[in-house]
């Protein structure tokens, strides 16, 4: 069984964390279009390679980021999502209601 | 029966002569002493031929005395394909054969090995597909024939378990480089686990021989296994197989039915060798063994393997093969060195002093079969003129062949986590390549065989293990150089017969021209190879094949021997059985704090998710009845449920509401304090995936509910997205603070009035989805008057240290109203009266809103929810499916269970999610899914229950009972 660094706990078996995909920027839902909305929900982009991915130790509830290479199966790196993710995100309001308003 | 080929003491180190013991062999008596394994028990008392081979019913006998070989399989009651070479016995144990019609000695079915020239490699790809329909035919006989043992229907049942272990340093192999690699890293400090699949220390130095005296090995043995055993950092585990090297140093461990699970910082691999076959014509028969096999029958277990031998060498180490049977009373008749100038080692010249016959460019290219076939008559020596190329024959007599022409490491651990073996050709002999990163390889699988060499190899990996592992290991033990050490293996150890019969793969029975011939139809990759010819592909999984066809494969394409690798090795190691990987799996259930009160109660427990919950409190046998009687309460008088494993999430913050309006598809923004609201989460891709409630305590907090066994997932969804929005609040799961009781019908709000007197429970002051804070029975709780069965009700959550006390006092104060405590089954009949769906029953991994009539539920005003891209485009496109209440009026229709298909014409349209029979309805009533077209109320459809048989349901509106909800709000 493999063993993965969590930021939080440290070495831990990697039956302890879930997956939680591929750290990807999600588009504005107001502004794309159908296909384009169903290719960020649907499609991962299966890079071989270092991707960034969401894991989670499980036990404590803790996500974070880990970098894998997907061909050797080898975990680079691992730190708090908020490395990555500072600010707080807002949404803008939809057309028409920007428009009613 | 008599031991006649038992051995004096020194010889025999595993047995204990005082303990003689019998069992039978095809049903004939034999004695042993305890400590044997059957096929030493059965060689001390001349019985040599222990199986059938798998295709040609060949006989065959031990060829390794390790358990490496799948001659020795046999049959123990109960279990099939026993390695008789390492079974211990037992008194009163019951062997038999496999593969055999009649007797193992009188086999009736070998008349298959006649037809040898029609059973080409490949056969079964060529034979059986032509023509149509052949294979149905063939089928029932070819599987008669194949197969190893029987599996008994009736076995019992096994007591298997797993052990978790971690280690500084793990040492797989107890011989001596292992024992020196042990000892080296525990005088560093380093916790040690040391690992030997025999029942004793020592490896090579319990049966081979070092020097011409044949003294070193027994005091090099003594000396290391006292350290050892002295050593308080080791923890020496015996008849222990490491089966799996798994990512990250994991190794599973298998001794008798318990599984260890082993992490170790470092690993050092010290697995020896697997000495190798020659092959020529017969080279299977009983009797023709490997040299190490001999020196394991005498040494171990004090059994002179024969009376007349030869020896086919290719290096020392045969020498002091032929010293041992000498010393064990066997005749030498011979022995036929392949090498045309053998180096004259320490044994080999040892040997020359006794003046037996020796000839040098010499091989043994013909074994001579004697009784039927069944045993070792003599055997011819040819002259070795090229690359297995011989001539002239001259036949001597001997019962013994004992082959000694080289080695193939025990490489198969490190592969299962990357390592690699590949064709070394200046030591012919596989080399292990790309270790794991923490693992450390020491002793003959590195290639060394010198006991010096072998020793000081351990030691170095001891000390490398140590340091990694973080242990001041002191200086650096000197490597030997690895002198004397090269020519273990003979290039070309095969001489192909005219006539066949030499095998290369004994599991499979493949003789050279089915290795040739596989090449020459084409497959030229050795992967392809061994799919098509099967080689490697028995219970020994290429141990003693795998070098034989790697060299016979590349010398028939034509390529570089030194590109040439194995096929690829995977776990496990060796077979292990699937008691020991099933056995004592971890699933816990969780028990709500009223567990034992619903024990009391009779209640029978069902699980949900990962709870226990009462499905309803009563006997199996009356169950209709109880459950009819518990949905009378509640709808009559009052009943009280245990909700406790409702999920709880506390969502506190300036951003709180803004984090619902986010998550959840309704709007919480303006949701007033005091007031509960009904919660649907959608995932990305727009489904159902949970529902609950919110109650807004305060501006800045709510207490989210979800369904039982949503709970954690919900708490992870909004962990993660959280981790993203960055928003100002605190989630935490407090599911197991809380627990709750759903306590429901006309007579609720009198019971809770007996309890409370700080919550005014009046319909004006406390409304129909209002939320309270106060006390019941004098324990701290929230109220929510809320209901899922459509009667006047009210949710008590408090500290789950309290649920029993609020149970008992429910129960007791609520006796004088008629109070029942009822179950998840009475429950879901409840709910189903007033239409309320059960997301994960009622509604599936792709149900939107718009196919359950659940937009209501969905605001249009926020700027984001999740799921609500998605069910923008869902709502765009035509419906396919939509959820509808049916009733069905035939009183003697049966109920339609969950999944039974909904039909539109002879299209299958749907399902029926629920269904059950109501009393208050007077007939079954159900959810299911239908054709958008078929979903106006007093339509009708078809549910088909089974084959031609169709019930009429008719579609009512939703809900069944009180629909104008009357009962709940009052």
């Amino acid at each position: 069984m493999k063993i993965m660094h969590c930021p939080l706990n440290g070495p831990r078996n990697i039956s302890e964390f879930v997956y939680g995909g591929e750290v990807r920027d999600m588009p504005d839902p107001n502004c794309v279009s159908d296909a384009e909305w169903a290719e960020h929900v649907f499609l991962e982009n299966n890079t071989r390679g270092v991707v960034r991915e969401w894991w989670m130790h499980v036990a404590t509830a803790y996500w974070f980021i880990a970098e894998r290479n997907t061909a050797t199966e080898k975990i680079v790196r691992t730190y708090p999502s908020s490395d990555i993710f500072s600010d707080r995100v807002s949404f803008a309001a939809p057309d028409e209601e920007r428009e009613s308003s | 029966m008599t031991h006649g080929n038992r051995l004096p003491a020194p010889a025999g180190l595993l047995i204990d002569r005082e303990q003689p013991l019998t069992f039978r062999f095809e049903g004939q008596l034999v004695e042993g002493y305890a400590g044997d394994t059957i096929a030493s028990a059965l060689a001390s008392n001349d019985i040599w031929l222990l199986s059938r081979s798998f295709k040609y019913r060949r006989p065959r006998g031990a060829l390794t005395m390790a358990g490496q070989d799948a001659n020795t399989l046999v049959q123990l009651p109960g279990r099939p394909s026993v390695a008789a070479d390492l079974e211990p016995i037992s008194g009163g144990l019951d062997v038999y054969g496999q593969n055999y019609e009649g007797s193992l000695k009188r086999d009736r079915g070998i008349w298959i090995g006649w037809l040898h020239r029609f059973l080409p490699v490949g056969f079964y790809y060529k034979a059986f597909y032509k023509p149509r329909g052949a294979w149905k035919f063939w089928a029932p006989f070819i599987r008669a024939k194949a197969g190893l043992g029987r599996v008994s229907e009736d076995a019992p049942h096994g007591y298997y378990d797993k052990e978790y272990r971690f280690a500084d340093v793990a040492v797989v192999g107890g011989g001596p480089a292992g024992m020196n690699a042990a000892l080296f890293a525990a005088d560093a400090g380093a916790d040690v686990i040391l690992i030997d699949e025999n029942p004793q220390l020592g490896g090579a130095l319990n049966y081979a021989r070092f020097d011409s005296l044949g003294e070193i090995s027994g005091n090099e043995r003594e000396r290391l296994v006292n350290a050892v055993q002295s050593h308080d950092n080791i923890n020496v585990m015996l008849s222990t197989v490491a089966n799996g090297w798994f990512s990250d140093n994991f190794l599973s461990l298998i001794r008798g039915n318990r599984m260890f699970k082993l992490r170790a910082k470092e690993v050092v691999l010290a697995t020896g060798v697997m000495e190798q076959p020659a092959v020529f014509r017969n080279n299977d028969l009983p009797r023709i063994m490997m040299g190490s096999a001999a020196q394991r029958l005498i040494r171990l277990y004090g059994v002179r393997p024969g009376t007349q031998a030869i020896v086919l060498a290719a290096n020392d180490d045969a020498y002091g093969v032929a010293l041992d049977l000498a010393d064990a009373g066997v005749n030498i008749v011979a022995i036929a060195d392949l090498r045309e100038r053998p180096e004259m080692g320490l044994l080999a010249t040892a040997v020359k002093e006794k003046g037996w016959r020796v000839e040098t460019g010499c091989a043994v290219s013909e074994a001579i079969a004697g009784d039927g076939g069944r045993s070792l008559r003599g055997a011819v020596l040819s002259r070795i003129d090229g690359k297995g190329v011989t001539s002239g024959a001259e036949q001597l007599n001997c019962d013994l062949i004992c082959m000694s022409v080289g080695y193939a490491p025990v490489g198969q651990l490190p592969c299962h986590d990357g390592g690699q073996l590949r064709l070394d050709t200046a030591s012919s002999t596989f080399v292990l390549e790309n270790l794991p990163e923490h693992g450390h390889a020491a002793g003959s699988v590195t290639g060394t065989h010198s006991l010096d060499a072998v020793l000081a190899t351990g030691a170095h990996a001891g000390w490398r293990a140590a340091r990694a592992a973080g242990f001041n290991a002191g200086d650096e033990p000197t490597i030997h150089d690895g002198s004397g050490d090269d020519g273990h293996n003979h290039d070309w150890p095969l001489f192909p017969h005219a006539k066949g019969k030499d095998f290369v793969d004994y599991d499979e029975d493949l003789q050279v021209k089915d290795i040739l011939n596989a090449c020459a139809d084409g497959y030229e990759d050795i992967e392809l190879v061994k799919r098509y010819a099967t080689v490697g592909m028995g219970p020994s999984q290429g141990r003693h094949s795998a070098l034989n066809t790697v060299r016979l494969v590349t010398d028939a394409i034509g390529r570089s021997l030194d590109e040439a690798k194995p096929t690829t090795v995977r776990p496990p190691y060796t077979a292990e059985t699937f008691g020991v990987l099933a056995g004592r799996m971890f699933e816990p259930v969780r028990y709500t704090p009223m567990h034992h009160r619903h024990l009391e109660l009779g209640a029978q427990m069902m699980v949900a998710g990962p709870w226990m919950r009462p499905a309803y409190y009563g006997s199996p046998a009356e169950r209709v009845q109880v459950i009819r009687g518990e949905i009378a309460a509640v709808r009559s008088a009052v009943g009280v449920l245990d909700v406790s494993t409702l999920g709880g999430i506390e969502v506190r913050g300036p951003d709180a509401a803004e984090f619902l309006n986010r998550m959840y598809t309704f709007a919480y923004a303006r949701q007033p304090v005091g007031r509960s609201r009904y919660l649907m989460m959608c995932d990305e891709t727009g489904a159902i995936v949970d529902d609950g409630v919110t109650c807004r305590f305060h501006e800045r907090h709510f207490y989210v509910t979800t369904t039982s066994s949503g709970a954690s997932n919900v708490y992870r969804e909004m962990l993660w997205w959280n981790a993203q929005w960055r928003l100002a609040i605190d989630i935490s799961d407090v599911t197991n603070a809380y627990a709750a009781v759903s306590l429901a019908g006309p007579r609720s709000r009198e019971v809770l009035d007996q309890l409370t007197d700080d919550i005014d429970l009046s319909m004006e002051a406390f409304p129909y989805m209002d939320v309270r804070t106060g006390h019941v029975a004098g324990i701290p709780a929230r109220l929510l008057r809320i209901g899922f069965v459509g009667e006047l009700g009210f949710e008590i959550h408090v500290p789950s240290s309290h649920g029993e006390a609020l149970w008992d006092a429910l129960v007791s104060v609520g006796e004088e109203f008629g109070i029942r405590p009822f179950g998840l089954e009475a429950q879901r009949v409840l709910r189903l009266e007033k239409g309320h769906v059960i997301i994960g029953q009622d509604t599936d991994g792709l149900t939107y809103p718009a196919e359950a009539n659940m937009t209501w539920a969905i605001s249009r005003k926020k700027p984001f929810f999740v799921g609500g891209r998605a069910n923008q485009v869902h709502e765009s496109r035509t419906l396919m499916r939509k959820l509808v209440g049916f009733v069905i009026d035939d009183p003697n229709a049966p109920i339609p269970e969950e999944c039974h298909l909904t039909l539109r014409g002879n299209d299958i349209v749907g399902r029926v999610t629920s269904a059950a029979r109501s009393d208050a309805l007077a007939r079954i009533i159900g959810l299911a899914y239908v054709a958008p077209s078929q979903a106006k109320i007093g339509e009708t459809f078809p549910i088909k229950i089974e084959t031609n048989r169709f019930l009429e349901a008719k579609v009512v509106s939703l809900p069944f009972y009180d629909p104008d909800n009357k009962r709940q709000e009052i």
